[in-house]
């Protein structure tokens, strides 16, 4: 096997979001840069997360929508009863996923990164060595930053395989199954759980906590409850999955009561989180600080080693690609000689199940557990014409202000297409907008965004639509 | 919320002081648990001080270099829950509901140390620097008074947008000492730009990066060699009375012997330098003297006296400043003293000296060659008793037997423990050592 060594000055393990973004920049500021990637670029947000989910999740709505055009339809279009090929769908996602990774690999190419294929092996604190083909390359680097990801959490009792399969293989399904067990009900398993029941799939969630969405409150998770109720999904709440059944064509699970049961199944979907990529790569040989399962950073991205810094879903929650994005840019910048600091105001998360949930800074309940003392204010979509006229009045808006300042320090949604509202809400937030700021700026009428103007006024109690 | 205070610890040792060496945090960052805050420093060793607790840096006891008292308050964090001290956020400015009695303009960098300050004392409250004058590019509106911007109750995070925030990074500005003008004390472009104009008011143009102004400054602890050198520079100033005695040397017959010896000597022997010759010197003039060639323990009022002459020559290091010592100069003739000394100044600057050729020297000599200046006035390397101090040689015109004539002229500085030695026996022994240099053959009769 030949060795050869190489140097540069930022060497980064990982090429998703977070890495590429912190390599692109990095290239921008004229910092040598060697990114090294064992799989695709783009991570598990490109190619088996964030993107390819909402492929499936645009692909099942579709479907969805036009089997209710199948009989009676509220709307006046009657159509035949469509039919899909899951095999075309999981192409067509593969171009889009294949586009967009194309597009990161030229970004890096132009701003001059050089991309080594392989898998990295940690020697020390500024060598890393990747085999590729039987040949290896040593790199020597100045900075070292990881950005490793993570992976989703395997449950011992059922081991994924055969049947049992994560969200990497549910988004690229070459059958659909006859009845899916989702195993969680946070905002993976509900994605997906809902993708699959809209696409036709008898789906059933095992959750163990006493509520659908148990990271939310239950002001927004309750529409999504009723949703699931409404697509004719079943949800075993307080209830815990036991193992396999006999053959492995089913589940044994426990109820609240304690009582067993088998649950048939010909696919199980385990979505009990994410962990930080933590093995395999000789990052333990580093003994750096950790906090739990993942590595600790202080505000600047720094490990407990010099030089050695940590991005993304390897630091911990919130797992989100545009938390680890952010950290990327950042760190380029510190090590380009730039005075930064993490210290966002509010890093905005978002869950695609229908109806979406958006949450951005504080809820009412972690306002008063700081002791804060706010007003809080919903508007509800029935009140909105637009949503009205999108078939999707589920949901509201809701507003966290300071009551002595009025200085907004939350923002949740639930409805359709409220993502896109996640844009306007961390903006007030970042810009520290006051209640009065938001409630006086005109918002196009008719829209969704008209809303989060009216939770604002109604904050100040003088709500026009309610 | 609460506050979390971190004292000054006893670090043992009996010590009542100890100085901060450097920060390793600032306020408004956010530090975890064991994450080091500080570096302070006891006569003996310098210690990091761990965070107990998760929070945020609030504000930093005092400065670089400053001695804090065992027990003050070093730094203070805001923590999650209670913390360990009560909230001075009224002594330190007063809450942004309570306009009227705001301190007018903003509050610059001496806040922090009144902020701390007040923190200590935990009564009195700290009183905010009355208004600059308002900025002449910059009139206020005239429509209204502007509202007197406020700084805002310890623990509040200053509010600013992310553009606001990254510039005031740029500028390396704590936007917690920057006084926001906008709604609910939003810092804003123009807070920014009067923050900075306050801190140049009146200095010229800000345009111009030659006379731009520099804010930065770097701390370096003080540690190692560096250390060694304080202590043992302070040990000699503050135990040792000084005094320094400069004479004029002719050494243009010492520069033609040397001359001399160099062209015949020096292809087999080595070059020699007037270092070893001024070596000789000093040894014949020490057995004239030996009260200069001794050390004094004050401690227990002796001096001792040595027949053996061990030389320390000052050396110049990367690291700093040593001094190996030459071992029975007496016993040695020029070449042998020029090898010894070639030997030990290479080993002092690889760091290869061993311990006993940094110590024991009985008299030091002291010399940076031409960069010698015209006078000095040499530390004595505590616990000797005299230093011989060497300036450069000049070519001057000297008055001889009534006429003009070119010389070379050097001058000796030495300084000297005037406890155990008199003004007359210092002067005896530099004009002793004078008249060696002055009558070179002299070096080599007696």
């Amino acid at each position: 096997m030949a060795v050869t060594t190489e140097s540069t000055t930022l060497l980064v393990i990982g090429g998703g979001p977070g890495g590429y973004v912190a390599a692109i920049r990095a290239g921008q500021l004229g910092i040598p840069t060697v990114l090294v990637e064992g799989a695709e670029l783009g991570g598990t947000c490109l190619n088996i997360g964030c993107i390819p989910s909402k492929a499936l999740i645009h692909a099942a709505d579709a479907f969805h929508q036009a089997a209710s055009y199948a009989g009676e339809s509220p709307l006046g279009i009657r159509a035949g009863a469509p039919t899909i090929d899951v095999t075309q769908t999981v192409a067509w996602k593969d171009g889009i996923v294949k586009r967009l990774t194309g597009g990161v690999g030229a970004l890096l190419k132009k701003n001059g990164v050089t991309v080594v294929r392989g898998w990295a092996r940690i020697v020390d604190g500024k060598t890393v060595e990747v085999e590729a083909g039987g040949d290896a390359v040593r790199i020597r680097c100045e900075h070292l930053l990881l950005a490793t990801g993570s992976v989703p959490v395997e449950l011992p009792f059922l081991p994924f395989g055969g049947n049992v399969v994560s969200s990497t293989e549910a988004l690229a399904p070459a059958t659909l199954p006859e009845h899916l067990v989702v195993v969680g009900a946070g905002y993976i398993g509900l994605e997906l759980g809902i993708a699959y029941r809209k696409l036709g799939v008898r789906v059933t969630v095992v959750e163990a906590a006493g509520r659908v969405l148990p990271a939310y409150d239950d002001d927004l998770a309750k529409p999504v409850a009723a949703s699931l109720k409404r697509l004719g999904v079943t949800v075993h709440l307080e209830s815990s999955v036991l193992g396999l059944a006999d053959g492995g064509r089913g589940v044994r699970m426990k109820n609240g009561g304690g009582e067993e049961s088998v649950l048939a199944a010909d696919r199980v979907l385990v979505a009990v989180g994410r962990r930080p990529r933590t093995d395999g790569y000789g990052l333990e040989s580093l003994l750096l600080d950790m906090n739990g399962r993942h590595v600790r950073i202080d505000n600047q991205c720094r490990t407990s080693m010099r030089n050695v810094w940590a991005i993304g879903d390897l630091t911990g929650e919130p797992m989100l690609a545009h938390r680890a994005m952010a950290q990327g840019e950042m760190v380029a910048e510190i090590i380009a000689g730039k005075r930064r600091h993490f210290t966002p105001a509010a890093i905005p998360a978002v869950c695609f199940t229908d109806p979406e949930v958006v949450v951005v800074g504080m809820t009412p309940q972690e306002a008063a557990t700081l002791g804060m003392d706010c007003i809080t204010a919903s508007f509800p979509f029935s009140a909105n014409g637009r949503a009205m006229t999108l078939e999707a009045t589920d949901g509201f808006v809701r507003v966290v202000a300071r009551r002595d300042n009025h200085v907004i320090v939350g923002w949740q949604a639930v409805g359709g297409a409220v993502s896109e509202l996640s844009a306007a809400f961390v903006q007030a937030i970042e810009m520290g907008a006051q209640l009065e700021d938001v409630g006086g700026t005109i918002h196009a009428h008719p829209t969704l965004g008209e809303a989060v103007q009216e939770a604002a006024l109604r904050a100040l109690g003088h709500a026009l639509h309610v | 919320m609460g506050q979390h205070v971190i004292k000054m610890p006893d670090l043992g040792e009996g010590i009542a002081e100890v100085e901060v060496v450097a920060w390793r945090v600032q306020p408004g960052d956010a530090v975890v648990e064991d994450q080091v805050l500080a570096d302070v420093m006891t006569d003996k060793a310098t210690v990091e001080i761990p965070s107990p607790v998760h929070g945020t840096v609030v504000a930093l006891g005092g400065k670089v270099g400053e001695s804090l008292a065992v027990g003050a308050e070093l730094i203070r964090l805001e923590v999650e829950g209670a913390g360990n001290a009560p909230s001075t956020a009224k002594a330190v400015a007063p809450a942004a509901d309570e306009p009227a009695d705001l301190p007018h303009g903003f509050v610059p960098e001496p806040a922090r140390v009144a902020e701390a300050t007040a923190s200590v004392a935990q009564t009195a409250p700290a009183v905010a620097p009355p208004a600059p004058p308002p900025s002449p590019s910059r009139p206020a509106p005239a429509r209204a008074p502007a509202p007197a911007p406020a700084l805002r109750a310890a623990g509040e995070k200053p509010l600013a947008a992310p553009a606001v925030r990254k510039r005031a990074w740029d500028l390396g500005i704590e936007l917690q000492y920057v006084a926001g003008s906008g709604p609910a004390g939003r810092i804003t472009h123009a807070d920014l730009d009067a923050h900075v104009a306050g801190h140049r008011a009146g200095r010229g143009a800000a345009s111009d990066t030659r006379y731009a102004e520099l804010d930065g400054e770097e701390a370096i602890p003080v540690i190692g060699l560096r250390r060694k050198i304080a202590e043992k520079m302070q040990l000699a100033k503050r135990q040792i009375p000084h005094f320094t005695y400069v004479e004029e040397v002719d050494v243009t017959e010492l520069e033609a012997l040397r001359g001399q010896l160099n062209a015949r000597y020096g292809e087999e022997r080595g070059k020699l330098t007037l270092l070893p010759l001024l070596m000789r010197a000093v040894v014949l003039a020490v057995r004239r003297f030996p009260d200069v060639n001794a050390r004094y323990d004050d401690q227990a009022n002796v001096v001792t006296r040595y027949q053996a002459v061990h030389l320390g020559i000052a050396t110049q290091t990367d690291a700093g400043l040593m001094v190996p010592v030459v071992r029975h100069a007496e016993a040695r003739d020029p070449w042998s003293s020029a090898a010894e000394i070639a030997r030990l100044a290479d080993a002092a600057r690889q760091g290869k000296a061993a311990r006993d050729e940094l110590s024991g020297s009985t008299l030091t000599i002291t010399s940076l060659g031409p960069l010698g200046g015209i006078v000095s006035t040499p530390v004595i390397n505590h616990p000797e008793v005299a230093i011989v101090g060497v300036n450069r040689i000049v070519d001057r015109p000297v008055v001889k037997h009534g006429g003009m004539v070119a010389r070379k002229l050097m001058n000796l500085s030495s300084s000297f423990d005037h406890r155990v030695i008199d003004g007359m026996v210092a002067a005896e022994f530099i004009q002793t050592v004078r008249g060696y240099l002055e009558s070179p053959a002299t070096l080599f009769v007696e």
